[in-house]
């Protein structure tokens, strides 16, 4: 592994490896000094080409826990407003001798361009409508602590399916590692090339519901709509909300998940959010030990390719 | 840390045994006396194995101790992964688990225990790990072989058996809750991780 640019890329034996170091990693979390030394001396550079608080941050964290430099470079403000191309922008992170690169752009395939012009590791932390990986990482390994397994596992993931990028790397991720998959969307919110993908589709959440084990409910992403979907915020929210009258209806065992942010009153009802079945703040502190098992995979060994090869100490 | 394990029944033919199971135990049990002298009667001893052979040795010792004793010896695991020299001489390892006693290691005594003491490298990333983890009052090393050859000041406060060895022989110990059976073997060294052998990632258990 030496780029985590699709979580399609991954075989079961990778992803479960980066699962189980991310528990390891979790112990890292809850002691008085939370930091390892594994990095020290890596820099790693974090590329955000659109606004993200949550997965920023969390990359941010991953990487200083283990003692790795961190440049967060934000389009906004820098040379990138200028007019500088993305190619451009990448050479310079090189000649800085960015050792890992942490990418998020609004156009699909950016990370894997991205991967071609520089030598140090990319990472995927979103592009476009495409993949978001380490979400899916994270979205997996949250379902595998909570329910004790993957295989076989019913999972739902309700709401925009045909702009989210969460939803495509969760569908890979989790049919590699034996969970099935339903989509639900009105079929406006599904992409054109669903059937091609490794799960199912459904447009009656209610029909899906009881029998699911995980619910998982994505933002409305309204920021990327060029038309519109569906009739109104409240008729989507009545048809594909989770509320409380429809979160009873569950079974009892089953979990809500969200990628956040959340638009409480739209997919997700606020005492859905809060109920304890509710993973969401979960979701964010096992981002932070995916983040770390990723950088150190990627990072943490000898590093293949130009540049490092032969590195000796 | 530089010759690496052997898996067991491999090169069976090459490989030698200068310990046996009753020679072991008999070695452990020393130890776990030492250990109460040198500690007066083991008050707030815990013991912490460094994976992989380290840790059932912990065990084995803490069983002894509590024989003697009547009470119970907290007894945990460290992973020392992360805390490596050589990390970068390898692709990325995977981790083992670090188990720490729910009596934590501040103000304790904290007993390092590991199989093979060699260069005493993994000594060094242990007591890295562990002054992350709290502030022990003492940190001592027991180990069942010390086979020579430091490269870091370090030497251990209780050894099983002094065994002195060629640079070019590697050391194996088998333990029967690993290996299925109690030994330490003398063999062949395998070439040094990083310089001939790039995906030497074998797991600890002797070197």
């Amino acid at each position: 592994m030496r780029h985590l640019l699709s979580a399609g890329d991954l075989t079961r034996d990778e992803a479960l490896l980066i699962l189980d170091t991310a528990r390891e990693l979790a112990q890292v979390g809850e002691r008085s000094v939370k930091k390892l030394p594994t990095l020290r001396g890596r820099t790693v550079v974090n590329l955000f080409y659109e606004d993200s608080t949550r997965t920023r941050i969390s990359f941010e964290a991953a990487a200083k826990r283990m003692s790795a430099d961190v440049i967060n470079f934000s389009a906004r403000g820098s040379s990138v407003s200028k007019g500088e191309s993305l190619k451009d922008t990448a050479l310079t992170l090189q000649a800085m001798g960015a050792d890992g690169v942490v990418i998020r752009h609004s156009a699909s395939g950016a990370a894997r361009r991205l991967a071609e012009w520089v030598d140090g590791a990319v990472v995927n932390a979103g592009d476009g409508t495409h993949e978001h990986p380490t979400q899916a990482l994270l979205d997996a390994f949250t379902m595998r602590e909570r329910m004790g397994r993957l295989e076989g596992l019913r999972v739902a993931v309700v709401g925009d399916i045909r702009h989210s990028r969460v939803a495509r790397s969760n569908v890979l991720l989790l049919n590699t590692l034996g969970a099935e998959v339903t989509l639900v969307a009105p079929p406006t919110l599904l992409p054109v090339s669903v059937d091609a993908w490794p799960c199912e589709v459904s447009y009656d959440f209610d029909e899906v519901l009881p029998k699911s084990d995980v619910v998982m409910m994505l933002r409305v992403q309204a920021e990327r709509m060029n038309a519109s979907f569906f009739p109104s915020a409240r008729e989507y929210s009545r048809r594909y909300g989770l509320t409380a009258e429809r979160f009873a209806r569950m079974a009892d065992h089953a979990i809500v998940m969200h990628p956040g942010p959340m638009i409480r009153g739209m997919e997700i009802s606020a005492e859905v959010a809060d109920s304890a079945r509710s993973t969401v703040v979960e979701q964010v502190t096992n981002g932070v030990s995916v983040r770390m098992a990723v950088l150190y995979l990627l990072l943490g060994g000898a590093i293949q390719g130009p540049g490092h090869q032969g590195e000796t100490r | 840390m530089h010759a690496r394990k052997h898996a067991d029944g491999e090169r069976p033919d090459q490989r030698r045994a200068v310990l046996e199971g009753p020679e072991i135990d008999r070695a452990l049990t020393r130890i776990a006396h030492e250990i109460l002298e040198r500690t007066k009667g083991g008050d707030d001893l815990t013991l912490l194995g460094i994976r992989t052979g380290g840790v059932p040795l912990a065990r084995r010792l803490a069983e002894r101790i509590e024989r003697v004793e009547r009470r119970p010896v907290p007894c945990g695991a460290l992973d020392i992964t992360m805390y490596r020299d050589d990390l970068r001489l390898a692709p990325a390892r995977a981790l083992g688990r670090t188990e720490i006693p729910p009596e934590g290691v501040d103000g304790r005594v904290v007993v390092l225990v590991d199989d093979v003491l060699f260069s005493g490298r993994t000594v060094r990333a242990a007591l890295d790990a562990l002054n992350d983890l709290g502030r022990p009052r003492a940190v001592q090393l027991a180990v069942l072989v010390d086979r020579g050859h430091r490269e870091l000041p370090i030497r251990a406060d209780y050894v099983g058996k002094n065994l002195p060895t060629s640079l070019r022989e590697s050391v194996s110990v088998l333990l029967e809750e690993l290996h299925g059976r109690d030994a330490v073997l003398i063999g062949p060294a395998k070439p040094r991780p990083g310089a001939a052998e790039p995906a030497a990632a074998a797991p600890e258990g002797g070197r």
